[in-house]
């Protein structure tokens, strides 16, 4: 079983070990010569506009929050697509319920204007 | 071999929990919580649950982490969270004692017994974990199943009624 993840577990570690490399070596064998430029944090190379820990608007909670819902319904999905064949016409149905009471809650959002981004 | 692959992710995911617990800013307590998901993933890799792995990485360390890092950028914790020592931690220090002295009493106690029931590892080694969550789900947990869209219709209307300003 765990034989199966092999290659999944050398992918991350390959991630961590370059991840820890590259800052490691860059560290190591980079020139240091720093300037007030270079020490400033990098903002898509304009100039700086106050600090970067500000409160963000709540408009990004509401997003995420929806995000999560629904990423929950696509988790319900994937059992269900696994065995889709074997549930046959019982199976489409009872995921449309599902699908079309969660949809009466996107309607729901919709109207509230809740994804407008005023 | 898997013992010893046990023990040292049981080895990060303790680190990584301290991590979480330790840590003075609160986008590292984050991101140590991220790494102690992925050992939780592993851990249910390991039990022979790879569904629950996946919605492990997909629902926990994708959406929920996502929620958290943005709760700590809407109330802005970085300078605040350095300051203030609650007496709130030492409660939660004692109740989290307690709770662990509990739970090594029950396992002291308790016999573990091994698998229980007709669905044992070679049985979802042969089906497959998805298949048997999804024929379980969809046949014999039906009403639960649909009942649990409507608790995410009752999250949508409540998100939208706490973070909309005109509702």
């Amino acid at each position: 079983m765990l034989d199966n993840y092999l290659p999944i577990f050398t992918l991350i570690l390959i991630a961590v070990c370059f991840a820890i490399g590259s800052t490691v070596f860059s560290g190591l064998i980079g020139q240091k010569k720093p300037s007030e430029v270079k020490l400033a944090p990098y903002e898509c190379g304009m100039p700086l506009v106050g600090t970067a820990r500000e409160r963000f608007s709540v408009k990004f909670y509401i997003i995420a929050m929806l995000f999560i819902v629904f990423d929950i319904e696509v988790v319900f999905m994937y059992p269900w697509a696994v065995m889709f064949k074997r549930l046959g016409m019982f199976g489409f149905v009872e995921m449309g319920v599902f699908i079309l009471i969660l949809l009466v809650g996107y309607i729901y959002v919709w109207k509230k204007g809740a994804l407008e981004w005023e | 071999m898997e013992t010893i692959f046990f023990y040292i992710i049981a080895l990060v995911a303790l680190g990584s929990g301290l991590i979480v617990v330790l840590c003075k800013s609160p986008v590292n307590s984050a991101l140590g919580l991220v790494n102690t998901f992925f050992c939780l993933a592993v851990f249910y890799v390991m039990l022979y649950a790879p569904f629950m792995a996946a919605v492990q990485i997909m629902v926990y360390a994708g959406a929920i982490m996502v929620l958290i890092l943005f709760v700590i950028m809407l109330l802005n914790l970085g300078t605040e969270a350095r300051k203030r020592y609650t007496h709130g931690v030492v409660w939660a220090a004692l109740a989290s004692l307690l709770s662990l002295v509990t739970f090594l009493v029950f396992i002291k106690k308790g016999q573990i017994t091994g698998a229980a029931g007709d669905i044992t590892k070679d049985v979802v080694m042969s089906v497959g974990h998805t298949e048997l969550i999804g024929k379980t789900m969809f046949t014999e947990f039906l009403l639960p199943f649909e009942i649990a869209s409507i608790l995410l219709l009752v999250a949508i209307v409540g998100a939208v009624v706490l973070a909309k300003k005109e509702v």
